[in-house]
This record gives C-alpha cells, structure tokens and sequence, in this order.
C-alpha cells in the first residue's frame, strides 16, 4: 500500500492535523517507508488466530474490574478550568459552530 | 555520595551520616553544573525538592506527622515528565503541554510521596514517549554522557542520562517498545520494565495504553528492587492495574545460579548486531554458565516481525489517546483560526512535533474505514503469535538472555532522517512489551569506542525478582554498573 499526496490529506483531515501543500510531499514519503516497513504483516499466515488486544490475555485469565456505580469524584471544576485555554461562566469557549 | 547506590545513600540517612537537605544539595548542585551540557532535565524546583528533604528529615528523626520513615524517605530522585506531577509543571516533552500543570499527582508520584522519598525533577523525554533517541523532545535533544555527540536512547533518555551523569541516584521511566531499558542500555545504568499491570498508569500520560509501563532506573538491580517495592501495586484508577499481593522485589537477590535455565534466542544473536556488543553479551552469558546455570538456545521465530507490529498497533493506540489534545481544555491552543475544525487542525500542527504527527496519521490511518482489518486486526494476530514464541520457550527456560539493543549509542542526528532505521533499532526490547512480559537491561561491558552495552534479561509473567536476583548475583562480581562516565567526572 502507498499513499498519494490526496490521501494523505484526508488522513491528516480525519487526523485534525494541518499539513500544508508544502510538507505533503515530504510526510507522504516518510509515511510510505513506515507502510513498506508495516506491510510485511501481510505475507503472514494468521488464519484461525484471535486477535490479542490485551497485553496479558494470552496468559492470563483478565477479568475487567467493575466498580460501584456511585460518584467517586467531587467537583473540581474551577480547578480543572484554571489552566484551559478560554472559559467563560464555567463554560470551555469554542469557536462558533452553529450560525 | 555521587556514586553511591539507593541502598548505600538510604544507610546513610538511616545513621545520621548525611541528611536529606545535603543529599538533595549535593544532586541539585551537581545538576546545575552538568545540565547546561547534557539538557537531562526539562524541570527543576530547588525550593520545592529541599522542602520535601526538610520534611524527610524531620520523618526521619521521628518528629513531624509524616508518618515512620522507610528505605526510600529522603532520597532524591528524577521522574520521568511524563508523570503527572500537582504543582509542577509536566510537559510530556511536547510544546503542546509546555505550560501545562497538572491537577493531579500520577499513582507513581503518589508512591513516591508516601515513601518519602524528594523529587528532584522532571527528565527530559522524547515528546510523548514517541523516539528511540530523546532527539524528538520539544526542549531539546538530551546528550549521552559517554560521549557529548551521541544520544542517550530513548524515550526516557533524560532519567537515563540523569543516572549515568549522577545527577541522580535513580529516576523513574516508561516503556512502550524498550523506554527503559534501551536508554538503559545506551546510558549504562539499569532498567526494568515490569509485567503489564504491575505499576499503575494513573496519571502517566499514554501513548499505547496496551503497552505502556511505568518502571525505574538505577545504578544496580537491588536498587530497582527497592524503587519497585514502592512504585508496584493494585489502583483502582487503572482499569489495567492487577490485584495481587504486595511483593518484596528484592526477595530473590541471592538467587542461587545452579541450575538456571537461560534461553539464548538465536534472533538475538544473527547478523545485524554489533560485533562488540555481541562479545560483551557472551562473556556475561558466560559467567552465568561458570556459576551453575545453563543455557539453552532457543527460538523466538517471529522476532522479525515485532517491529512492524509494533508500528500498527502502537500508532493506534497513540492516535487514539492523543485526540484528547484539541486546545479546548487544556494545552496549546492556535492563535488563529477560522473555525472549530481549523482550530483544532492548526492546534495539533503546532502543539505537536513531527514524529509525534507521523504517528499519529500511520494510526489514523491504520484504523481507518477499508484498512482496520488488513493492518491493525492483522497485527493484533500477530501480536498473538509473538507472544505464543515467548509461550514455548519459557516451557524450555527460566530467563532468556540477549542484547538489549543491536548497536550502542549512536552519533546525534544519525537517524533522524530514516524513521525505519531509528525504528528497527528497538528490534529486542519490542517483543517483551507485546506480550506483557518484563524485561530488564544491565550494564555488561563497553565496545571499542568506549560506549556501554547492555544486557537484556527477559523473564516470565511477574519473575521480577527473579531476574533482579540474576541481575544482581552478576553485579555482586562485576563493576561495569559503578564506571561512572569520564565526560561527566565525579
């Protein structure tokens, strides 16, 4: 598999990454070493294997813990919003999305 | 002082022949003059690390209501910044968290607080734990102490450096595809990266979630041992944390080499590995041998195959976990923008560096509509069959011996243009983290040049304190972990 310069920027579009037209050429090429070095995982026969998403769960039985569902935590709100970009009124200011 | 172990330094406090406040003097002084030089730390808080020795001190001498004091109270050491730390700044090594101070102490940090130990500073660290030479940090590339020109390994080449440079007698770390132990390696220090679950990611700023580990690294193994008795153990935070028993890292030291079945892979010993690195490894395969154990060659067929799994499914996972960074609730944020999504687009263009992006769009990528199942479902597979290898030959022996890194420390921009070849340099520390399983790489001689080789001791889910104890038993009759680096003289 190979990336175009197109494709990329819908990756980098999915991504939220700005690439300019000047570095497209330049991270798509980088980009495609790292797809050669990742495509070697297609020759490999895996059929019939499970998927391993869990480092452990090959070895280990991993049963996913489960708390109460009590609230844990107070409100720390003021706190949290001390070092966001722009609040106001114990709001997160965004850039206007609805006209 | 400078060249003392944790445990030496922890005597000392313990018969009042030094104390806290000095000891931490000491470290701040001598990182003041080597920093300039090595750029080892991002961050340093003199007021706040004496104020902790005083504290310490006064714990110490039974006053105050700190609680009893412990091995590790009064004694100085680095963290890794990319551990949550409340009211210093953690910067994770990215412009994007440059300014950031975090509400929260990481569970690590928490740990270390408890024990009383003073936190000497926040080490310099590839940006968001993504690089294999400290060269992507967003403050500078960290330089390796045997030699200004090269690089100390990565991601946590500053805590490396830090311990090599004595400018601290241990540090902490994180290990994704070899963190700790191939800056270990490249440094000459020691480094552990434990079992999956054993040391809580609360408050450990992730990268790949089902790899990321949080370990220590230090001069010798009995030390790891006894940072390890402090940073393991069971929170409730980490949804990954495992609920085991308290244990005494440190209980096998004395481990009795007869009989030890050591696994010799013969991928860790092929072509592509530094001839001098490849000697020092033997010689101390060797000594094992000459004490009893015996070694095995063994098999680990899909090594070849852990680099390009590896750059599936930790790109995944990290661009995942890292769109949480969009310049709404905290970091960088752009100052011009023409809409939410031009916001958050130019925002992570800024705020993040370049390996840190490429990542982030292989993973994007990778998971996108079309490709999830041929790469990451893929690699997930194979990620089974590595840790099956692993499977089978702990069948065959008790640890498995190798070098931790194909080469030493190589010169500062040698790779930087090459992403494969920086990536394929972490070939023997990117199995043991795909399968969950510790690793840990010591000091075992130098090559030509001078430069520290390491040895990578792999062991079985939770042998911890096994490996520790063979790691331990050869430094008992070796001193290459004391050769303090003569760039850096004490």
């Amino acid at each position: 598999m190979s990336l175009t310069p197109d494709q990329l920027q819908r990756i980098a579009l999915l991504a939220r990454i700005a690439v300019s037209p000047e570095e497209a050429r330049g991270v798509t090429d980088r980009l495609n070493q790292v797809l050669g070095l990742i495509d070697q995982l297609q020759a490999v026969d895996t059929c019939g294997i499970e998927p391993m998403s869990h480092a452990l769960d090959a070895q280990l039985a991993v049963q996913q813990r489960l708390r109460p569902d009590a609230v844990t935590e107070p409100d720390r709100r003021a706190e949290f919003q001390a070092f966001a970009p722009a609040v106001e009124g114990g709001l997160y200011l965004v850039p206007k999305v609805i006209e | 002082m400078l060249n003392s172990t944790v445990i030496e330094l922890s005597d000392a406090l313990a018969s009042k022949k030094v104390s806290s406040v000095e000891l931490t003097r000491l470290f701040l002084d001598r990182i003041k003059g080597l920093n300039g030089r090595l750029n080892a730390f991002i961050t340093v808080d003199e007021e706040r690390s004496l104020k902790q020795a005083r504290v310490a001190d006064e714990r110490r001498s039974g006053k105050g209501n700190s609680g009893e004091a412990g091995p590790l109270t009064g004694i100085p050491i680095a963290h890794k910044d990319i551990f949550c730390t409340k009211g210093l700044r953690t910067t994770c090594g990215s412009r994007m968290l440059a300014d950031y101070a975090s509400p929260y102490d990481a569970h690590v940090i928490e740990r270390f607080n408890a024990a009383g130990a003073v936190l000497l500073g926040k080490t310099n660290m590839d940006e968001f734990a993504m690089g294999s030479s400290n060269e992507t940090s967003h403050f500078g590339p960290v330089r390796n102490p045997w030699d200004l020109e090269r690089v100390p390994g990565g991601s946590s080449g500053g805590s490396a450096a830090a311990v090599a440079a004595r400018m601290a007698p241990a540090a902490t770390g994180t290990d994704t595809g070899g963190s700790i132990r191939q800056p270990a390696a490249l440094s000459g220090v020691s480094g552990l990266k434990p079992t999956y679950g054993v040391v809580s990611r609360y408050g450990m700023i992730a990268f790949a979630s089902s790899l990321d580990q949080g370990g220590p690294l230090g001069k010798c193994a009995a030390d790891l041992a006894l940072l390890m008795n402090a940073m393991a153990g069971f929170d409730a935070r980490d949804s990954t944390s495992l609920e085991r028993p308290a244990e005494d890292y440190g209980r096998e030291l004395n481990l009795d080499l007869r009989g030890l079945r050591i696994g010799l892979p013969k991928e860790y010993f092929a072509d592509g590995v530094d001839a001098d690195v490849l000697a020092c490894v033997r010689e101390a395969t060797r000594w094992f041998e000459a004490q009893g154990a015996k070694t095995v060659e063994i098999t680990l067929p899909n090594t070849g195959l852990a680099v390009p799994v590896y750059y599936v499914i930790a790109p995944a996972e990290a661009s995942s976990n890292l769109s949480r960074f969009d310049g709404v609730r905290y970091g960088h944020r752009a100052k011009e923008y023409a809409d939410l999504n031009d916001m958050y687009r130019r925002t992570r263009a800024e705020g993040f560096g370049t390996e840190v992006k490429r990542r982030i769009l292989i993973g994007t990528y990778v998971l996108s509509h079309g490709y999830y199942d041929a790469y990451y479902l893929q690699a997930q597979k194979v990620r089974r069959l590595i840790a099956k290898d692993f499977a089978d030959a702990f069948s065959r022996c008790d640890l498995i011996m190798g070098p931790t890194s194909p080469s030493t420390a190589f010169v500062l921009g040698a790779k930087t243009d090459d992403p494969v070849q920086m990536y394929l340099n972490d070939i023997f520390t990117i199995p043991a983290p795909l399968a969950g399983l510790p690793g840990l790489s010591i000091p075992c001689g130098f090559d030509g040049k001078g430069l520290p080789v390491g040895l990578q001791i792999m062991g079985n889910y939770f042998a911890e304190a096994k490996m520790l104890g063979a790691a331990h038993r050869y430094q008992q009759a070796t001193d290459w972990h004391l050769r303090a680096p003569k760039e850096t003289p004490l």
